[in-house]
Protein backbone atom coordinates (compact mmCIF):
# COMPACT_ATOMS: atom_id res chain seq x y z
CA UNK A 1 0.00 0.00 0.00
CA UNK A 2 1.92 3.00 -1.22
CA UNK A 3 2.30 5.61 -3.92
CA UNK A 4 5.21 5.38 -6.33
CA UNK A 5 6.15 8.06 -8.85
CA UNK A 6 8.39 6.86 -11.63
CA UNK A 7 10.19 9.52 -13.69
CA UNK A 8 7.19 11.84 -13.79
CA UNK A 9 7.39 14.91 -16.03
CA UNK A 10 4.77 17.58 -16.50
CA UNK A 11 4.89 20.46 -18.96
CA UNK A 12 2.42 23.35 -18.80
CA UNK A 13 1.31 24.79 -22.14
CA UNK A 14 2.92 22.06 -24.21
CA UNK A 15 3.48 23.20 -27.82
CA UNK A 16 3.06 26.87 -27.03
CA UNK A 17 5.75 29.54 -26.67
CA UNK A 18 4.86 29.67 -22.99
CA UNK A 19 5.72 26.04 -22.25
CA UNK A 20 7.02 25.58 -18.72
CA UNK A 21 8.44 22.41 -17.24
CA UNK A 22 6.60 22.16 -13.95
CA UNK A 23 7.79 18.69 -12.98
CA UNK A 24 11.17 17.43 -14.05
CA UNK A 25 11.90 13.72 -13.67
CA UNK A 26 10.30 13.26 -10.27
CA UNK A 27 10.81 9.88 -8.65
CA UNK A 28 9.30 9.33 -5.21
CA UNK A 29 8.09 6.57 -3.00
CA UNK A 30 5.46 7.32 -0.40
CA UNK A 31 4.91 4.42 2.00
CA UNK A 32 1.93 4.05 4.33
CA UNK A 33 1.56 5.99 7.52
CA UNK A 34 4.26 8.56 6.90
CA UNK A 35 3.86 12.24 7.71
CA UNK A 36 5.56 14.02 4.83
CA UNK A 37 6.23 17.69 4.25
CA UNK A 38 6.64 18.97 0.70
CA UNK A 39 8.45 22.28 0.74
CA UNK A 40 9.25 24.61 -2.08
CA UNK A 41 9.25 28.20 -3.17
CA UNK A 42 6.29 29.61 -5.12
CA UNK A 43 6.31 27.99 -8.56
CA UNK A 44 8.57 25.11 -7.55
CA UNK A 45 5.98 22.57 -8.68
CA UNK A 46 4.72 21.38 -5.31
CA UNK A 47 1.04 22.01 -6.02
CA UNK A 48 1.42 20.45 -9.47
CA UNK A 49 3.03 17.42 -7.87
CA UNK A 50 0.23 16.77 -5.40
CA UNK A 51 -2.45 17.16 -8.08
CA UNK A 52 -0.80 14.26 -9.88
CA UNK A 53 -1.16 12.03 -6.86
CA UNK A 54 -4.95 11.79 -7.16
CA UNK A 55 -5.06 11.92 -10.94
CA UNK A 56 -6.38 15.47 -11.32
CA UNK A 57 -3.44 16.23 -13.58
CA UNK A 58 -1.99 13.77 -16.01
CA UNK A 59 1.77 13.52 -16.32
CA UNK A 60 3.26 14.38 -19.72
CA UNK A 61 5.44 11.31 -19.29
CA UNK A 62 6.23 8.83 -16.56
CA UNK A 63 4.00 6.62 -14.42
CA UNK A 64 2.32 6.75 -11.06
CA UNK A 65 1.42 3.61 -9.12
CA UNK A 66 -1.10 3.53 -6.32
CA UNK A 67 -1.07 0.33 -4.31
CA UNK A 68 0.72 -1.39 -7.15
CA UNK A 69 -1.67 -0.39 -9.95
CA UNK A 70 -0.74 2.08 -12.68
CA UNK A 71 -3.25 4.92 -12.43
CA UNK A 72 -2.85 5.76 -16.11
CA UNK A 73 -4.00 2.29 -17.17
CA UNK A 74 -7.09 2.25 -19.29
CA UNK A 75 -10.14 1.59 -17.19
CA UNK A 76 -8.44 2.53 -13.95
CA UNK A 77 -11.07 3.70 -11.50
CA UNK A 78 -10.12 7.36 -10.97
CA UNK A 79 -13.12 7.97 -8.77
CA UNK A 80 -11.96 5.33 -6.37
CA UNK A 81 -8.43 6.73 -6.42
CA UNK A 82 -9.79 10.16 -5.52
CA UNK A 83 -11.68 8.72 -2.58
CA UNK A 84 -8.52 6.97 -1.36
CA UNK A 85 -6.22 9.94 -1.92
CA UNK A 86 -7.96 12.97 -0.42
CA UNK A 87 -6.71 16.34 -1.57
CA UNK A 88 -7.45 19.54 0.32
CA UNK A 89 -6.70 22.48 -1.94
CA UNK A 90 -5.24 25.85 -1.06
CA UNK A 91 -7.92 28.08 0.47
CA UNK A 92 -10.33 25.12 0.56
CA UNK A 93 -13.01 27.31 2.14
CA UNK A 94 -13.65 28.73 -1.34
CA UNK A 95 -15.19 25.45 -2.42
CA UNK A 96 -17.99 25.46 0.20
CA UNK A 97 -21.44 25.74 -1.32
CA UNK A 98 -24.15 24.07 0.77
CA UNK A 99 -26.72 25.75 2.96
CA UNK A 100 -25.25 24.36 6.14
CA UNK A 101 -21.95 22.98 7.36
CA UNK A 102 -23.21 19.46 7.82
CA UNK A 103 -24.63 19.06 4.31
CA UNK A 104 -21.44 20.44 2.83
CA UNK A 105 -19.37 17.79 4.58
CA UNK A 106 -21.87 15.18 3.36
CA UNK A 107 -21.11 16.09 -0.28
CA UNK A 108 -18.01 13.89 -0.51
CA UNK A 109 -19.38 10.66 0.99
CA UNK A 110 -22.65 11.16 -0.92
CA UNK A 111 -20.68 11.21 -4.16
CA UNK A 112 -19.18 7.88 -3.17
CA UNK A 113 -22.70 6.45 -3.37
CA UNK A 114 -23.01 5.68 0.34
CA UNK A 115 -26.44 5.49 1.97
CA UNK A 116 -27.83 8.34 4.03
CA UNK A 117 -26.98 6.83 7.40
CA UNK A 118 -23.36 6.06 6.55
CA UNK A 119 -22.94 9.47 4.92
CA UNK A 120 -24.18 11.29 7.98
CA UNK A 121 -22.13 9.15 10.33
CA UNK A 122 -19.00 9.92 8.37
CA UNK A 123 -19.76 13.64 8.18
CA UNK A 124 -20.37 13.78 11.91
CA UNK A 125 -17.18 11.86 12.58
CA UNK A 126 -15.12 14.08 10.28
CA UNK A 127 -16.43 17.28 11.85
CA UNK A 128 -15.54 15.89 15.28
CA UNK A 129 -12.06 15.02 14.07
CA UNK A 130 -11.31 18.56 12.92
CA UNK A 131 -12.57 19.88 16.24
CA UNK A 132 -15.46 22.01 15.08
CA UNK A 133 -17.87 22.89 17.93
CA UNK A 134 -21.25 21.10 17.71
CA UNK A 135 -23.32 24.28 17.73
CA UNK A 136 -21.89 25.28 14.35
CA UNK A 137 -22.95 22.11 12.52
CA UNK A 138 -26.19 23.55 11.18
CA UNK A 139 -25.00 27.08 10.49
CA UNK A 140 -24.35 28.42 7.03
CA UNK A 141 -20.69 27.79 6.17
CA UNK A 142 -20.43 31.37 4.97
CA UNK A 143 -21.08 32.76 8.44
CA UNK A 144 -18.08 31.04 10.02
CA UNK A 145 -14.65 32.53 10.64
CA UNK A 146 -11.77 31.83 8.26
CA UNK A 147 -10.24 29.14 10.45
CA UNK A 148 -13.59 27.45 11.03
CA UNK A 149 -14.41 27.44 7.32
CA UNK A 150 -11.10 25.77 6.65
CA UNK A 151 -11.84 23.06 9.21
CA UNK A 152 -15.17 22.42 7.53
CA UNK A 153 -13.45 22.11 4.16
CA UNK A 154 -10.87 19.70 5.55
CA UNK A 155 -13.68 17.69 7.15
CA UNK A 156 -15.32 17.57 3.72
CA UNK A 157 -12.36 15.59 2.42
CA UNK A 158 -11.86 13.56 5.61
CA UNK A 159 -15.46 12.34 5.43
CA UNK A 160 -14.47 10.33 2.36
CA UNK A 161 -12.16 8.34 4.65
CA UNK A 162 -9.05 8.62 2.49
CA UNK A 163 -5.99 6.47 3.10
CA UNK A 164 -3.78 9.35 2.10
CA UNK A 165 -4.57 12.94 3.02
CA UNK A 166 -2.86 15.72 1.10
CA UNK A 167 -3.11 19.28 2.35
CA UNK A 168 -1.94 22.08 0.07
CA UNK A 169 -0.87 25.04 2.21
CA UNK A 170 -3.49 24.38 4.90
CA UNK A 171 -2.31 27.33 6.98
CA UNK A 172 -2.15 30.02 4.26
CA UNK A 173 -3.84 33.21 5.36
CA UNK A 174 -4.46 32.09 8.94
CA UNK A 175 -3.21 33.92 12.01
CA UNK A 176 -0.49 32.21 14.11
CA UNK A 177 -3.05 30.82 16.56
CA UNK A 178 -5.23 29.41 13.79
CA UNK A 179 -2.16 27.97 12.11
CA UNK A 180 -0.96 26.16 15.25
CA UNK A 181 -4.44 24.81 15.90
CA UNK A 182 -4.81 23.39 12.40
CA UNK A 183 -1.34 21.84 12.43
CA UNK A 184 -1.88 20.29 15.86
CA UNK A 185 -5.18 18.89 14.71
CA UNK A 186 -3.52 17.36 11.65
CA UNK A 187 -0.76 15.82 13.74
CA UNK A 188 -3.33 14.42 16.15
CA UNK A 189 -5.25 12.99 13.24
CA UNK A 190 -2.14 11.30 11.96
CA UNK A 191 -1.19 9.70 15.27
CA UNK A 192 -4.76 8.59 15.95
CA UNK A 193 -5.63 7.12 12.56
CA UNK A 194 -2.18 6.31 11.21
CA UNK A 195 -3.10 7.63 7.77
CA UNK A 196 -0.47 8.94 5.39
CA UNK A 197 -0.41 12.72 5.45
CA UNK A 198 1.32 14.97 2.95
CA UNK A 199 1.61 18.57 3.97
CA UNK A 200 2.53 21.10 1.31
CA UNK A 201 4.02 24.32 2.58
CA UNK A 202 6.59 26.98 1.86
CA UNK A 203 7.45 27.43 5.48
CA UNK A 204 10.04 25.15 7.09
CA UNK A 205 8.95 26.38 10.49
CA UNK A 206 5.49 24.94 9.89
CA UNK A 207 6.54 21.47 8.98
CA UNK A 208 9.80 20.93 10.90
CA UNK A 209 7.97 20.27 14.13
CA UNK A 210 5.51 17.75 12.76
CA UNK A 211 6.77 15.71 9.83
CA UNK A 212 8.89 12.53 9.57
CA UNK A 213 10.26 13.36 6.17
CA UNK A 214 10.79 16.46 4.07
CA UNK A 215 10.76 16.64 0.28
CA UNK A 216 12.25 19.88 -1.00
CA UNK A 217 11.14 20.90 -4.48
CA UNK A 218 13.01 23.37 -6.64
CA UNK A 219 12.16 24.25 -10.23
CA UNK A 220 10.16 21.07 -10.67
CA UNK A 221 12.90 18.82 -9.35
CA UNK A 222 13.23 16.97 -6.08
CA UNK A 223 16.16 18.71 -4.43
CA UNK A 224 16.27 16.92 -1.08
CA UNK A 225 14.27 14.01 0.26
CA UNK A 226 15.19 13.02 3.79
CA UNK A 227 14.36 13.29 7.48
CA UNK A 228 14.17 16.92 8.67
CA UNK A 229 17.50 17.04 10.47
CA UNK A 230 19.35 15.79 7.40
CA UNK A 231 17.59 18.28 5.13
CA UNK A 232 18.33 21.21 7.45
CA UNK A 233 22.01 20.29 7.39
CA UNK A 234 21.94 21.84 3.89
CA UNK A 235 20.58 25.13 5.18
CA UNK A 236 22.93 27.16 2.99
CA UNK A 237 21.67 25.49 -0.19
CA UNK A 238 18.10 25.94 1.00
CA UNK A 239 18.75 29.67 1.29
CA UNK A 240 20.02 29.71 -2.27
CA UNK A 241 16.64 28.53 -3.54
CA UNK A 242 14.70 31.02 -1.47
CA UNK A 243 13.88 28.77 1.46
CA UNK A 244 15.12 28.92 5.00
CA UNK A 245 15.81 26.39 7.70
CA UNK A 246 13.96 26.87 11.00
CA UNK A 247 15.29 29.64 13.21
CA UNK A 248 16.70 27.14 15.72
CA UNK A 249 19.08 25.83 13.05
CA UNK A 250 20.57 29.30 12.62
CA UNK A 251 20.84 29.93 16.34
CA UNK A 252 22.54 26.58 16.95
CA UNK A 253 25.01 27.11 14.13
CA UNK A 254 25.82 30.57 15.44
CA UNK A 255 26.32 29.21 18.94
CA UNK A 256 28.56 26.48 17.63
CA UNK A 257 30.69 28.93 15.67
CA UNK A 258 31.14 30.87 18.91
CA UNK A 259 32.48 27.81 20.66
CA UNK A 260 29.52 26.20 22.39
CA UNK A 261 29.25 22.46 21.82
CA UNK A 262 25.63 22.17 20.78
CA UNK A 263 24.02 19.59 18.51
CA UNK A 264 23.30 21.66 15.40
CA UNK A 265 20.92 19.06 14.05
CA UNK A 266 18.14 19.76 16.54
CA UNK A 267 15.04 20.68 14.58
CA UNK A 268 12.44 21.69 17.14
CA UNK A 269 12.55 24.30 19.86
CA UNK A 270 12.33 21.63 22.57
CA UNK A 271 15.35 19.79 21.20
CA UNK A 272 17.25 23.02 20.87
CA UNK A 273 16.57 23.98 24.48
CA UNK A 274 17.77 20.59 25.58
CA UNK A 275 21.04 20.68 23.65
CA UNK A 276 21.79 24.28 24.63
CA UNK A 277 21.22 23.74 28.33
CA UNK A 278 23.20 20.52 28.09
CA UNK A 279 26.11 22.28 26.43
CA UNK A 280 26.01 25.14 28.91
CA UNK A 281 26.01 22.75 31.86
CA UNK A 282 28.90 20.88 30.33
CA UNK A 283 30.87 24.04 29.74
CA UNK A 284 30.10 25.08 33.31
CA UNK A 285 29.84 28.71 32.31
CA UNK A 286 26.32 29.15 33.53
CA UNK A 287 24.55 27.02 36.02
CA UNK A 288 21.15 26.14 34.67
CA UNK A 289 18.63 26.63 37.46
CA UNK B 1 -8.89 22.29 -19.11
CA UNK B 2 -10.33 25.73 -19.76
CA UNK B 3 -7.04 27.37 -20.47
CA UNK B 4 -6.89 26.15 -24.04
CA UNK B 5 -9.24 28.85 -25.29
CA UNK B 6 -7.18 31.32 -27.28
CA UNK B 7 -10.03 33.38 -28.72
CA UNK B 8 -9.63 36.94 -27.50
CA UNK B 9 -6.25 36.23 -25.95
CA UNK B 10 -3.19 38.45 -26.13
CA UNK B 11 0.01 37.04 -27.61
CA UNK B 12 3.07 38.72 -26.23
CA UNK B 13 5.79 39.47 -28.74
CA UNK B 14 7.47 42.39 -30.45
CA UNK B 15 6.18 43.57 -33.83
CA UNK B 16 5.03 46.58 -35.84
CA UNK B 17 1.44 45.54 -35.44
CA UNK B 18 1.81 45.29 -31.68
CA UNK B 19 3.20 48.82 -31.55
CA UNK B 20 0.41 50.39 -33.59
CA UNK B 21 -2.03 52.70 -31.88
CA UNK B 22 -5.04 50.64 -30.74
CA UNK B 23 -7.35 53.11 -32.50
CA UNK B 24 -5.76 52.19 -35.82
CA UNK B 25 -6.27 48.51 -35.12
CA UNK B 26 -9.86 49.01 -34.00
CA UNK B 27 -10.76 51.09 -37.03
CA UNK B 28 -8.82 48.76 -39.31
CA UNK B 29 -10.54 45.66 -38.00
CA UNK B 30 -13.95 47.27 -38.28
CA UNK B 31 -13.30 48.42 -41.85
CA UNK B 32 -11.86 45.03 -42.76
CA UNK B 33 -14.98 43.27 -41.48
CA UNK B 34 -17.29 45.68 -43.28
CA UNK B 35 -15.31 45.29 -46.50
CA UNK B 36 -15.94 41.53 -46.42
CA UNK B 37 -19.63 42.18 -46.99
CA UNK B 38 -19.05 44.32 -50.06
CA UNK B 39 -17.40 41.76 -52.29
CA UNK B 40 -19.33 40.28 -55.17
CA UNK B 41 -16.64 37.95 -56.56
CA UNK B 42 -13.79 35.83 -55.31
CA UNK B 43 -11.07 38.36 -56.22
CA UNK B 44 -12.22 40.53 -53.34
CA UNK B 45 -11.79 37.67 -50.89
CA UNK B 46 -8.41 36.92 -52.39
CA UNK B 47 -7.28 40.51 -51.79
CA UNK B 48 -8.66 40.37 -48.26
CA UNK B 49 -6.87 37.08 -47.57
CA UNK B 50 -3.64 38.50 -48.95
CA UNK B 51 -3.96 41.64 -46.86
CA UNK B 52 -4.66 39.54 -43.77
CA UNK B 53 -1.72 37.24 -44.51
CA UNK B 54 0.64 40.22 -44.70
CA UNK B 55 -0.68 41.60 -41.42
CA UNK B 56 -0.31 38.20 -39.74
CA UNK B 57 3.22 37.88 -41.09
CA UNK B 58 4.06 41.32 -39.73
CA UNK B 59 2.50 40.56 -36.34
CA UNK B 60 4.96 37.72 -35.58
CA UNK B 61 2.12 35.67 -34.09
CA UNK B 62 2.51 32.07 -35.25
CA UNK B 63 -0.36 31.09 -37.53
CA UNK B 64 -0.62 27.79 -35.67
CA UNK B 65 -1.47 29.66 -32.49
CA UNK B 66 -4.21 31.57 -34.27
CA UNK B 67 -5.77 28.47 -35.77
CA UNK B 68 -5.89 26.80 -32.38
CA UNK B 69 -8.28 29.51 -31.22
CA UNK B 70 -10.44 28.79 -34.24
CA UNK B 71 -11.20 25.25 -33.12
CA UNK B 72 -13.84 26.52 -30.72
CA UNK B 73 -15.94 28.01 -33.50
CA UNK B 74 -15.52 25.30 -36.12
CA UNK B 75 -18.84 23.88 -34.97
CA UNK B 76 -20.62 27.17 -35.55
CA UNK B 77 -19.00 27.46 -38.94
CA UNK B 78 -20.16 23.97 -39.91
CA UNK B 79 -23.76 24.69 -38.94
CA UNK B 80 -23.78 27.89 -41.00
CA UNK B 81 -22.35 26.09 -43.99
CA UNK B 82 -24.82 23.23 -43.66
CA UNK B 83 -27.82 25.55 -43.45
CA UNK B 84 -26.74 27.53 -46.47
CA UNK B 85 -25.87 24.42 -48.41
CA UNK B 86 -29.21 22.67 -47.98
CA UNK B 87 -31.72 25.44 -47.54
CA UNK B 88 -30.97 27.81 -50.40
CA UNK B 89 -33.53 27.47 -53.19
CA UNK B 90 -32.29 27.37 -56.77
CA UNK B 91 -30.96 25.10 -59.49
CA UNK B 92 -30.53 21.62 -58.02
CA UNK B 93 -27.12 19.93 -58.35
CA UNK B 94 -27.40 16.83 -56.19
CA UNK B 95 -30.39 15.60 -54.26
CA UNK B 96 -30.74 12.64 -51.97
CA UNK B 97 -33.42 11.72 -49.44
CA UNK B 98 -35.08 15.04 -48.50
CA UNK B 99 -31.96 17.13 -48.96
CA UNK B 100 -31.04 19.08 -52.07
CA UNK B 101 -27.82 20.88 -52.78
CA UNK B 102 -28.32 23.75 -55.18
CA UNK B 103 -25.79 25.70 -57.20
CA UNK B 104 -26.75 28.89 -55.39
CA UNK B 105 -26.56 27.09 -52.07
CA UNK B 106 -23.08 25.82 -52.79
CA UNK B 107 -21.92 29.30 -53.75
CA UNK B 108 -23.56 30.81 -50.70
CA UNK B 109 -22.08 28.21 -48.34
CA UNK B 110 -18.58 28.72 -49.72
CA UNK B 111 -18.84 32.49 -49.51
CA UNK B 112 -20.16 32.24 -45.97
CA UNK B 113 -17.35 29.92 -44.87
CA UNK B 114 -14.66 32.14 -46.37
CA UNK B 115 -16.26 35.29 -45.03
CA UNK B 116 -16.63 33.93 -41.49
CA UNK B 117 -13.12 32.51 -41.42
CA UNK B 118 -11.61 35.81 -42.57
CA UNK B 119 -13.79 37.70 -40.14
CA UNK B 120 -12.77 35.61 -37.17
CA UNK B 121 -9.07 35.50 -38.00
CA UNK B 122 -9.15 39.21 -38.76
CA UNK B 123 -10.63 40.14 -35.43
CA UNK B 124 -8.43 37.71 -33.54
CA UNK B 125 -5.38 39.43 -35.03
CA UNK B 126 -6.52 42.54 -33.24
CA UNK B 127 -6.98 40.89 -29.86
CA UNK B 128 -3.79 38.87 -30.23
CA UNK B 129 -1.70 41.97 -30.83
CA UNK B 130 -3.39 44.42 -28.46
CA UNK B 131 -3.41 44.17 -24.68
CA UNK B 132 -6.91 44.47 -23.21
CA UNK B 133 -5.87 47.69 -21.50
CA UNK B 134 -4.70 49.21 -24.72
CA UNK B 135 -7.85 48.10 -26.45
CA UNK B 136 -10.16 49.81 -23.98
CA UNK B 137 -7.94 52.89 -24.01
CA UNK B 138 -8.35 53.01 -27.75
CA UNK B 139 -12.09 52.56 -27.46
CA UNK B 140 -12.36 55.25 -24.86
CA UNK B 141 -10.50 57.74 -26.97
CA UNK B 142 -12.11 56.67 -30.20
CA UNK B 143 -15.61 57.00 -28.76
CA UNK B 144 -14.95 60.36 -27.15
CA UNK B 145 -17.13 62.25 -29.63
CA UNK B 146 -20.12 60.33 -28.23
CA UNK B 147 -19.77 62.35 -25.03
CA UNK B 148 -21.75 65.06 -26.73
CA UNK B 149 -24.75 62.71 -26.54
CA UNK B 150 -24.07 62.09 -22.82
CA UNK B 151 -22.72 58.58 -23.36
CA UNK B 152 -20.57 57.71 -20.29
CA UNK B 153 -17.61 56.74 -22.45
CA UNK B 154 -15.06 56.49 -19.67
CA UNK B 155 -17.31 54.39 -17.46
CA UNK B 156 -18.14 52.02 -20.30
CA UNK B 157 -14.45 51.64 -21.11
CA UNK B 158 -13.60 51.05 -17.45
CA UNK B 159 -16.29 48.39 -17.14
CA UNK B 160 -14.97 46.70 -20.25
CA UNK B 161 -11.40 46.64 -19.04
CA UNK B 162 -12.48 45.26 -15.68
CA UNK B 163 -14.58 42.60 -17.39
CA UNK B 164 -11.69 41.63 -19.65
CA UNK B 165 -9.28 41.63 -16.73
CA UNK B 166 -11.51 39.24 -14.83
CA UNK B 167 -11.93 36.64 -17.56
CA UNK B 168 -8.63 34.82 -16.93
CA UNK B 169 -9.06 35.15 -13.16
CA UNK B 170 -12.52 33.64 -13.23
CA UNK B 171 -11.40 30.92 -15.62
CA UNK B 172 -8.62 30.00 -13.26
CA UNK B 173 -11.02 30.09 -10.33
CA UNK B 174 -13.47 27.83 -12.19
CA UNK B 175 -10.68 25.40 -12.94
CA UNK B 176 -9.63 25.37 -9.31
CA UNK B 177 -13.11 24.91 -7.85
CA UNK B 178 -13.86 22.23 -10.43
CA UNK B 179 -10.75 20.34 -9.41
CA UNK B 180 -11.54 20.76 -5.73
CA UNK B 181 -15.03 19.33 -6.25
CA UNK B 182 -13.73 16.51 -8.45
CA UNK B 183 -11.35 15.69 -5.61
CA UNK B 184 -14.46 15.37 -3.43
CA UNK B 185 -15.96 12.93 -5.88
CA UNK B 186 -18.09 15.34 -7.93
CA UNK B 187 -18.85 14.19 -11.47
CA UNK B 188 -19.36 16.86 -14.13
CA UNK B 189 -19.23 14.63 -17.15
CA UNK B 190 -21.76 11.82 -16.93
CA UNK B 191 -25.51 11.51 -16.48
CA UNK B 192 -28.45 13.07 -18.27
CA UNK B 193 -29.07 16.79 -18.76
CA UNK B 194 -30.89 17.36 -15.47
CA UNK B 195 -28.25 15.40 -13.59
CA UNK B 196 -25.48 17.45 -15.17
CA UNK B 197 -27.21 20.74 -14.52
CA UNK B 198 -27.57 19.74 -10.88
CA UNK B 199 -23.90 18.77 -10.77
CA UNK B 200 -23.02 22.37 -11.63
CA UNK B 201 -24.39 23.73 -8.35
CA UNK B 202 -21.22 22.89 -6.38
CA UNK B 203 -19.28 24.76 -9.06
CA UNK B 204 -21.51 27.77 -9.62
CA UNK B 205 -22.27 28.69 -6.03
CA UNK B 206 -18.60 29.05 -4.99
CA UNK B 207 -17.84 30.76 -8.30
CA UNK B 208 -20.52 33.42 -7.79
CA UNK B 209 -19.46 33.94 -4.22
CA UNK B 210 -15.88 34.42 -5.28
CA UNK B 211 -16.88 36.79 -8.09
CA UNK B 212 -18.83 38.92 -5.64
CA UNK B 213 -15.97 38.83 -3.18
CA UNK B 214 -13.52 39.95 -5.84
CA UNK B 215 -15.85 42.68 -7.06
CA UNK B 216 -16.21 43.92 -3.51
CA UNK B 217 -12.45 43.92 -2.97
CA UNK B 218 -11.87 45.76 -6.21
CA UNK B 219 -14.49 48.38 -5.42
CA UNK B 220 -12.86 48.88 -2.04
CA UNK B 221 -9.40 49.22 -3.60
CA UNK B 222 -10.68 51.73 -6.16
CA UNK B 223 -12.47 53.68 -3.45
CA UNK B 224 -9.28 53.74 -1.38
CA UNK B 225 -7.45 55.29 -4.31
CA UNK B 226 -10.10 57.98 -4.64
CA UNK B 227 -11.50 56.77 -7.95
CA UNK B 228 -14.42 59.03 -8.89
CA UNK B 229 -15.14 58.19 -12.52
CA UNK B 230 -13.91 59.89 -15.65
CA UNK B 231 -14.48 63.50 -14.60
CA UNK B 232 -11.20 65.38 -14.78
CA UNK B 233 -9.18 62.18 -15.00
CA UNK B 234 -5.93 62.24 -16.98
CA UNK B 235 -3.90 59.37 -18.39
CA UNK B 236 -0.36 58.42 -17.48
CA UNK B 237 0.28 57.26 -21.02
CA UNK B 238 -2.06 59.19 -23.31
CA UNK B 239 -2.52 57.79 -26.80
CA UNK B 240 -0.77 59.90 -29.42
CA UNK B 241 -0.70 59.07 -33.12
CA UNK B 242 2.79 58.34 -34.50
CA UNK B 243 4.02 58.41 -38.06
CA UNK B 244 3.57 54.65 -38.40
CA UNK B 245 -0.10 55.01 -37.46
CA UNK B 246 -0.62 57.41 -40.35
CA UNK B 247 1.10 54.94 -42.64
CA UNK B 248 -1.09 52.16 -41.35
CA UNK B 249 -4.22 54.18 -42.09
CA UNK B 250 -2.91 54.67 -45.62
CA UNK B 251 -2.36 50.93 -46.00
CA UNK B 252 -5.90 50.24 -44.82
CA UNK B 253 -7.24 52.81 -47.26
CA UNK B 254 -5.22 51.25 -50.07
CA UNK B 255 -6.63 47.84 -49.18
CA UNK B 256 -10.18 49.15 -49.13
CA UNK B 257 -9.85 50.82 -52.50
CA UNK B 258 -8.24 47.86 -54.27
CA UNK B 259 -10.28 45.24 -52.44
CA UNK B 260 -13.67 46.79 -52.96
CA UNK B 261 -12.73 48.10 -56.40
CA UNK B 262 -11.75 44.64 -57.63
CA UNK B 263 -14.29 42.81 -55.50
CA UNK B 264 -17.25 44.57 -57.02
CA UNK B 265 -16.29 44.00 -60.62
CA UNK B 266 -18.93 41.94 -62.35
CA UNK B 267 -17.29 38.80 -63.70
Amino acid sequence: MSIILDHVNYIYGLDTPLAVKALDDVCLQIPDGQFIGIIGHTGSGKSTLVQHLNGLMKATSGSIYFNGADIYDEGYNMKELRSKVGLVFQYPEHQLFEIDVFSDVCFGPKNLGLDKKETELRAFDALKKVGLPDELFYQSPFELSGGQKRRVAIAGVLAMKPEVLILDEPTAGLDPKGRDEILHQIKKLQTETGMTIILVSHSMEDVAEYVDRIIVMNKGRVMFDDVPREVFRHYRELEDVGLAAPQVTYILHELQSRGLHVDVNATTIEEAVETITGALAEAGTVRYR
Amino acid sequence: MLRDITLGQYYQTESVIHRLDPRVKLAGTLLFIISLFFFRNFIGYLVAALFLAIVIKLSHVPFRFMVRGMKAIVFLLLITVAFNLFLTPGEALISFWKLTITKEGLEMALTMAVRLTLLIIGSSVMTLTTTPNNLTDGMEKGMRPLKVFHVPVHEVAMMMSIALRFIPILLEETDKIMKAQIARGADFESGNLIHRAKALIPLLVPLFISAFRRANDLAMAMEARCYRGGEGRTKMKPLVYQRRDGLAYLCILFYLVTGIGLGRLAL
